[in-house]
């Protein structure tokens, strides 16, 4: 399904044009304005409340912005369907009455188009995604029997089946045992093989800096967007989470005293 | 075993029995396989609101028509699918929370229902005829009503089987996905609506709650699987119109409340005895 090549090499494959988004009079993101190229990987890191499933939401087309402009491949996002919102587990009905290939042929049914069902091809396409994800044996599962690590891995296969090209993963490690965490991050390699860019929202500033080439500083607006070296420097943690970072050591090693349990939730998403 | 071969078709007999038992079955189908989606995306409180809200319409047609039941149908569906779409639109935009604004709504119809019934001199028989339904005067006419537009639902869930279950389990995906979800959003109301006006001769505005919910609810206790839980609701609705018709003739107890105490019986026996098996599932 993948490598993508329909797109040229020196464009973006996302653009974000001096957004900004405002609920209840009160800026959520303000002034944001970046670029991804393909197959890039990028963490999003910043307190709760600052903005990154809101970042999330409006890039993937589910909320306007107040002004500015999002643009992916150079088309607005409301015409694609190569962007996959992978949501944060809490936000999931678990005891819906669907197994996990269900979950996973819903990625292909856009692709369908309306009054079909389902060919061979996307049964095929929905095991080789959950081969690649390896839950294959465990397709016929229904999803509240899975595992924290095997519901997020659901998740990406189904980001696959969709044949996403920038997949958005709204903190995807949270609540997971290290293992879990680890066959996350090793798929999100397997990924970048594949040219598939990648966004993470995170609150581990360490796995961040470890596993990901850009590290995207957030709160409300954009405080730093750069490799790690780059963006985690005190002045600019500090200018991100305020009173909750504590430095430890002197200088070089800060805490960050964050919940990261709650995540965000702004409002419906229809 | 011929007294109970004679317990079963004595009342078979009767031509008003076939044709109740016929609606009764057809009207389970149909509740039961919407009620599945009603079940799965908490939308009880506004199922129970749109039968509620369709009175004022069906008293109307009932004053227009001077008590004819035949085109009461017509006026059910219209008020129905306008007050779907209506209480559909109102708790979107609204600055009340949406419950309460579909609970002003709801109760403001209903009142506005009774003050019309109240206008005729036979209010306590009719009035209690659209409350709590009456199977046993369904016509042969009613019956072809039922039929052509519960299958019409039925084939519409079918059609956009994949769409609705995608909508309902993870409306950001079918966001992502470039659905039209705000159409699909609204046909569902609007099905949910024919649905309401199919039934209302059978059980009632007061208790359609029971057919939308109550055999979906038992169904989910027992698979993990859309498909299997669709059959199953409409199995535990069909039997419990088959067995509360049953129950209405020989006991005398009115038809549309003994339908849905025999579904809510099948709730309670699959919900206790999945209590005392622990574990049972499909």
């Amino acid at each position: 399904m993948y490598p993508h090549n329909n797109h040229l090499d020196n464009q973006p494959i996302l653009d974000v044009h001096r957004l900004s988004v405002r609920y209840n009079g009160r800026f959520a993101l303000e002034d944001i304005s970046f670029h991804l190229h393909a197959g890039e990987h990028v963490a999003v890191v910043g307190p709760n409340g600052a903005g990154k499933s809101t970042l999330f939401k409006v890039v993937a087309g589910v909320l306007p912005p107040t002004s500015g402009e999002v643009n992916i491949f150079g088309s607005m996002p409301r015409g694609h369907v190569c962007i996959a919102y992978i949501p944060q587990r809490s936000q999931v009905d678990w005891n819906f009455p669907v197994n996990v290939a269900d979950v996973v042929m819903m990625g292909r049914i856009a692709k369908l188009g309306p009054l079909s069902w389902p060919k061979k091809r996307d049964w095929d396409l929905v095991h080789q995604s959950l081969q690649i994800v390896e839950l294959d044996t465990l397709a016929k599962r229904q999803i509240g029997e899975l595992s924290g690590g095997q519901q997020q891995r659901m998740f990406i296969a189904r980001a696959l089946a969709q044949e996403a090209e920038l997949m958005l993963m709204d903190e995807p490690l949270t609540g997971l045992d290290a293992p879990s965490q680890e066959s996350i991050l090793s798929l999100l390699d397997e990924l970048q093989r594949q040219n598939v860019t990648v966004m993470v929202a995170t609150h581990d500033l360490e796995q961040a800096a470890q596993h990901f080439d850009r590290i995207m500083l957030l709160n409300h607006r954009l405080i730093g967007f750069g490799t790690p070296d780059e963006v985690l420097q005190t002045e600019k943690l500090i200018q991100a989470y305020g009173g909750r970072l504590r430095p430890v050591d002197g200088e070089n090693i800060l805490t960050v005293d964050d919940c990261c349990d709650e995540g965000e939730n702004h409002g419906p998403a229809h | 075993m011929a007294p109970l071969i004679n317990w079963v078709l004595e009342p078979l007999q009767y031509a008003f029995m076939l044709r109740g038992l016929a609606a009764a079955v057809l009207v389970g189908i149909v509740c039961a396989v919407v009620g599945t989606y009603v079940v799965l995306r908490g939308m009880a409180f506004f199922g129970d609101a749109l039968a509620h809200t369709i009175l004022p319409g069906v008293a109307l047609g009932y004053l227009v028509s001077g008590g004819a039941r035949e085109t009461l149908f017509w006026w059910a569906l219209g008020t129905s699918v306008i007050a779907a779409l209506g209480i559909g639109a109102i708790s979107k935009n609204s600055q009340v929370k949406e419950d309460t604004a579909i609970g002003i709504i709801f109760a403001g119809m209903f009142a506005l229902g009774i003050a019309l019934i109240s206008t005729v001199r036979s209010y306590a028989v009719d009035l209690s005829h659209f409350l709590f339904g009456d199977v046993l005067s369904v016509s042969t006419g009613s019956l072809w009503l039922i039929l052509i537009f519960g299958g019409l639902v039925l084939l519409t869930l079918a059609a956009f089987y994949k769409e609705f279950l995608t909508l309902s389990f993870d409306p950001i995906l079918a966001v992502t996905l470039r659905l039209p979800v705000g159409l699909l959003n609204n046909l569902l109301l609007a099905l949910i609506a024919v649905t309401i006006a199919v039934s209302l001769q059978t059980v009632g505005v007061a208790l359609m709650v029971a057919m939308l919910v109550t055999p979906a609810a038992t169904a989910y206790l027992l698979t993990h699987r859309l498909p299997v839980m669709m059959a199953l609701a409409a199995l535990f609705a069909s039997l419990s119109g088959v067995i509360g018709l049953y129950l209405s003739y020989y006991l005398s107890i009115a038809s549309g409340a003994a339908i849905v105490l025999t579904a809510t019986a099948f709730f309670l026996l699959v919900f206790l005895g999945k209590r005392i098996r622990g574990t049972l599932s499909f």
